[in-house]
């Protein structure tokens, strides 16, 4: 017999809604935190969202950020936020910065002169400061791109929905974008919890979550349906319980060779994608999550037709009540 | 059962060996690079220097030599959002219409009285009749003057709408005409954008239009994005226009049908002018940088036929006259004529440096923007940042790779070696894709990439279990396998359309990192499923043949 790595036995039988009561609890609460989370503490939005500049200093010198903050306090730029970026695989003569000023103009990106005089200011603290990036994005721009990223969501959602709907059935498709819906939620949540960065980066983040975590509901919907027609007599609730045990190890090869290649991204990936990797990474766990826990309940709560084989005789039509 | 047609096989093959030739030339970009760039520049120069011969040869010509489109957070370089303001172009038709109207009017003037036009917003033409019972004429007077728009949405309407209300009659442009004008605005300052940008010669800088009024402007190597600014921002203007008189008087009035411009090295003068130019800058057949007879940096130019005829006509009868040249609503210089200049040329000096002269002549020479612009997203990426995300990501990625291979392996032993080599073969593939039809990879794509390494493996993890289950049913090797890829089919199909669902609304609605993520991650579905399902089938159909294993350990 041959070597094999199995995480998950051959044939399982765990009872998936033994905790149901609980697991739904604990989606429930984390769902409702998010949402509280979101309307008090709001989200960490980038310049994306809100407007602004970042400016990304390097500098082989170590710096205060006192110092850049005393620099650039005689400019009059509004509100300005100054973080030290740290990150493994800078050396010992790499110090980053992220300066962040926020929108002071009503309708223009910040201009040409303004950060010229930003640089020139942090130019006199360290001569040999560089500017690997700068960004600026307009009031106006934000807003539209908040929008276009609502949409991008919602659309995606949308699709997802309707494709559901025509390859299986209604209560799956319910169940599948009440996942998604779940996931996204509670990953704003943790965005807004930790105040993590949340700029359009992270927009396709959440999208790949939306993806990913409908990509593992479908796939035990799949033998859902195909167990379906196959027991016909067999209660729902065990017929479930047999789908998810048998496409169980599935589920976590899929979710471990996923993350990771993520985890290879985080540690090595450099600190600028590294907010969206993290998103991605725990949408990852979450997805997985939700296809156990949420996509299940709720099918089950809304149960499903039985019998594929016959046409539903009340959506027939009444051929001959017709005729006059 | 588990038999693949001879032509099955080859077309798989084919397909991976293309894709291989088509993802080689990334191996060696920088070498590409330089051989593609020399083999522009030569075409461009119409000769091949010796150093462009050496760097053609970096690469075979016989082999593909498209290379993944860097995006500019690896590369470096700047990124604009522009927005054109498209109403400007109503005004400036209303004002070129007006003297036209005028003169129209004016013929009739027994019948209307006296005409004035009125103060009013700049996109309309309020003009007062004396003879208010006249309205009709006026009005039939003012429709000869348009003309039908010609559109697929706007054919039937006329491109002026004109109302009468008491001694006013109001023109102002139908909206058919306004949204045919926002198109054309848009399009025209696209090609003069684009024409401004190409002559500092970047490398596949990116102009779109984006939405209605918006242009999208990326060059990649390019120092900064107020660099980038300064090239397309001006407007560049240029007409010539008869002098009235000077002032000193910035509040001045110019009188009707005149305007009043500040002189550009003068401060404090201002010259009335008239408003209707004698010639202006679209007439220009070319302007290159030189110097005066003073041996001052100045810009030459040379008019079209029309424009020189003009040009000749107009200095011939106003020989001693001043006549203003005018940059963008400033006053450059205003020579007294000599005499009549007929052969088309002339020269613009004033107060530039030879960079000034050499930009002024890039922006003459490639037109006048019709409108103006304002930036409403910068963004410059140095090149040393692109150059660390690169890295980080290719290191990233072999990493990602390795262990992806090592844990499916140690799952599947045989069957994990196919799956790895299908998941390697993907990644292959999916750059030769990227490279084929030019898209760009970005640091979101580079992500996008090693996720597509994480959920490629599935498809065959699908296929795998589905095989496992068959085998523990007690199904033959050969009855397993094939059941397992026939069973596994509906899941994969289903789970990747809704993966790539979303990946089009990506593509679509988003921009920036959204879409560059977007585009890696749905090539890599397509190509995830062409290996899963037939590359990976292929390999195991091969091996069966060739083993005939009477036993299958999965």
């Amino acid at each position: 017999m041959a070597f094999r790595l199995k995480i998950v036995p051959d044939v399982t039988n765990y009872n998936f809604f033994r905790w149901q009561s609980l697991t739904f609890g604990i989606s429930a609460v984390a769902v409702t935190i998010s949402v509280v989370l979101l309307l008090t503490m709001g989200l960490n939005f980038g310049i994306d969202f809100r407007g602004g500049t970042t400016i990304r200093t390097e500098s082989p010198t170590a710096f205060e950020v006192s110092d850049y903050r005393t620099a650039l306090s005689d400019l009059d730029l509004g509100e300005v936020s100054i973080t030290e970026v740290f990150d493994p695989s800078f050396g010992e003569n790499r110090h980053v910065a992220q300066v962040r000023i926020g929108a002071t103009e009503d309708t223009q990106a910040m201009t040409p002169e303004q950060i010229a005089s930003v640089e020139a200011a942090l130019k006199t603290v360290d001569p040999e400061i560089r500017f690997a990036a700068v960004e600026s994005v307009g009031p106006k721009v934000s807003g539209e791109l908040i929008r276009t990223a609502i949409y991008a969501v919602v659309a995606a959602s949308a699709g997802i929905l309707l494709y559901i709907w025509l390859r299986f059935e209604w209560q799956f498709a319910v169940g599948g974008v009440a996942a998604i819906v779940h996931d996204v939620v509670v990953t704003m949540g943790i965005f807004s919890l930790l105040q993590l960065r949340f700029d359009l980066s992270t927009i396709a983040a959440l999208l790949t979550i939306l993806g990913y975590s409908i990509n593992d509901t479908v796939v035990v919907f799949d033998r859902l349906r195909e167990n379906l027609i196959k027991f016909k007599s067999m209660p729902l609730i065990d017929v479930m319980n047999l789908s998810v045990n048998e496409t169980l190890s599935r589920t976590v090869m899929t979710a471990v060779t996923t993350a990771l290649a993520l985890t290879a991204l985080l540690v090595l990936g450099g600190d600028v994608i590294r907010g969206f990797v993290f998103a991605m990474l725990w949408g990852v766990l979450i997805g997985a999550y939700s296809t156990m826990y949420v996509a299940k309940n709720i099918v089950l709560w809304l149960g499903v037709k039985r019998d594929w084989s016959k046409p539903d005789p009340d959506a027939l039509p009444d051929q001959f009540t017709t005729q006059p | 059962m588990l038999h693949i047609p001879l032509w099955k096989r080859v077309l798989i093959l084919a397909v991976f060996v293309i894709g291989l030739l088509w993802a080689a030339p990334n191996l060696f970009y920088a070498r590409v690079e330089a051989h593609n760039d020399a083999l522009v520049e030569a075409e461009k120069a119409g000769f091949v220097s010796d150093a462009q011969q050496a760097a053609i040869k970096l690469w075979p010509n016989w082999m593909p030599s498209g290379l993944v489109n860097l995006g500019l957070d690896l590369r470096g370089g700047a990124h604009l959002l522009a927005e054109v303001h498209t109403e400007d172009v109503y005004k400036a038709r209303m004002s070129s219409l007006w003297p036209e109207l005028r003169r129209a009017l004016a013929d009739q003037r027994e019948v209307l009285g006296a005409v004035r036009r009125l103060p009013g917003p700049a996109d309309q033409l309020q003009v007062e009749i004396e003879n208010p019972d006249q309205m009709a004429k006026a009005v039939e007077i003012a429709r000869s003057l348009s003309t039908p728009v010609v559109t697929l949405t706007g054919a039937g309407q006329s491109d002026l709408a004109i109302s009468a209300s008491g001694k006013v009659l109001t023109i102002q442009l139908s909206d058919a005409e306004k949204s045919a004008t926002d198109d054309r605005t848009i399009q025209q300052s696209l090609e003069i954008v684009r024409r401004r940008v190409d002559e500092v010669g970047t490398r596949e800088p990116t102009i779109q239009r984006q939405g209605a009024d918006r242009i999208l402007i990326q060059v990649p190597g390019i120092g900064s994005a107020a660099e980038l600014k300064e090239l397309i921002g001006t407007t560049a203007k240029l007409t010539f226009n008869p002098v009235i008189g000077r002032s000193n008087d910035a509040n001045a009035r110019p009188g009707v049908g005149n305007v009043l411009l500040p002189s550009q090295d003068e401060p404090g003068v201002y010259y009335i002018l008239e408003d209707t130019p004698v010639v202006s800058g679209e007439e220009l057949t070319n302007a290159r940088p030189s110097f005066d007879q003073n041996g001052q940096p100045a810009v030459d130019f040379t008019f079209n036929p029309a424009g020189a005829r003009k040009f000749g006509a107009y200095t011939a009868a106003n020989i001693g006259q001043p006549f203003a040249i005018v940059l963008d609503d400033e006053v450059i210089s205003a020579p007294v004529i000599r005499d009549a200049i007929t052969t088309g040329s002339g020269q613009i000096s004033g107060s530039m440096d030879v960079a000034g002269s050499t930009q002024l002549a890039v922006l003459l020479r490639a037109g006048a923007l019709p409108a103006e612009m304002t930036f409403l997203e910068e963004r410059t990426i140095g090149p040393e940042l692109g150059q660390d995300s690169i890295d980080a990501g290719r290191i990233a990625s072999i990493v990602a790779i390795i262990a992806v291979v090592a844990y499916t392996i140690a799952s599947y032993g045989l069957f994990g070696v196919f799956a790895s080599i299908a998941v390697v073969t993907n990644v292959i593939l999916l750059l030769a894709c990227m490279s084929a039809i030019g898209a760009t990879l970005t640091l979101p794509g580079i992500a996008g990439i090693v996720l597509t390494v994480g959920t490629a493996v599935d498809a065959n993890v699908i296929i795998f279990e589905r095989i496992r289950e068959e085998l523990r049913r007690g199904r033959r090797v050969a009855a397993a396998i094939d059941n397992g890829f026939q069973e596994a089919m509906s899941a994969i199909i289903d789970a990747n359309v809704t993966t790539f669902i979303a990946g089009l609304v990506m593509f679509f609605i988003g921009s920036g990192p959204v879409k560059g993520f977007a585009v890696t991650l749905t090539i890599g579905l397509v190509t995830s499923v062409f290996t899963a399902i037939y590359l990976t089938r292929l390999m195991i159909v091969v091996w069966y043949e060739w083993r005939k294993p009477k036993q299958l350990v999965l």
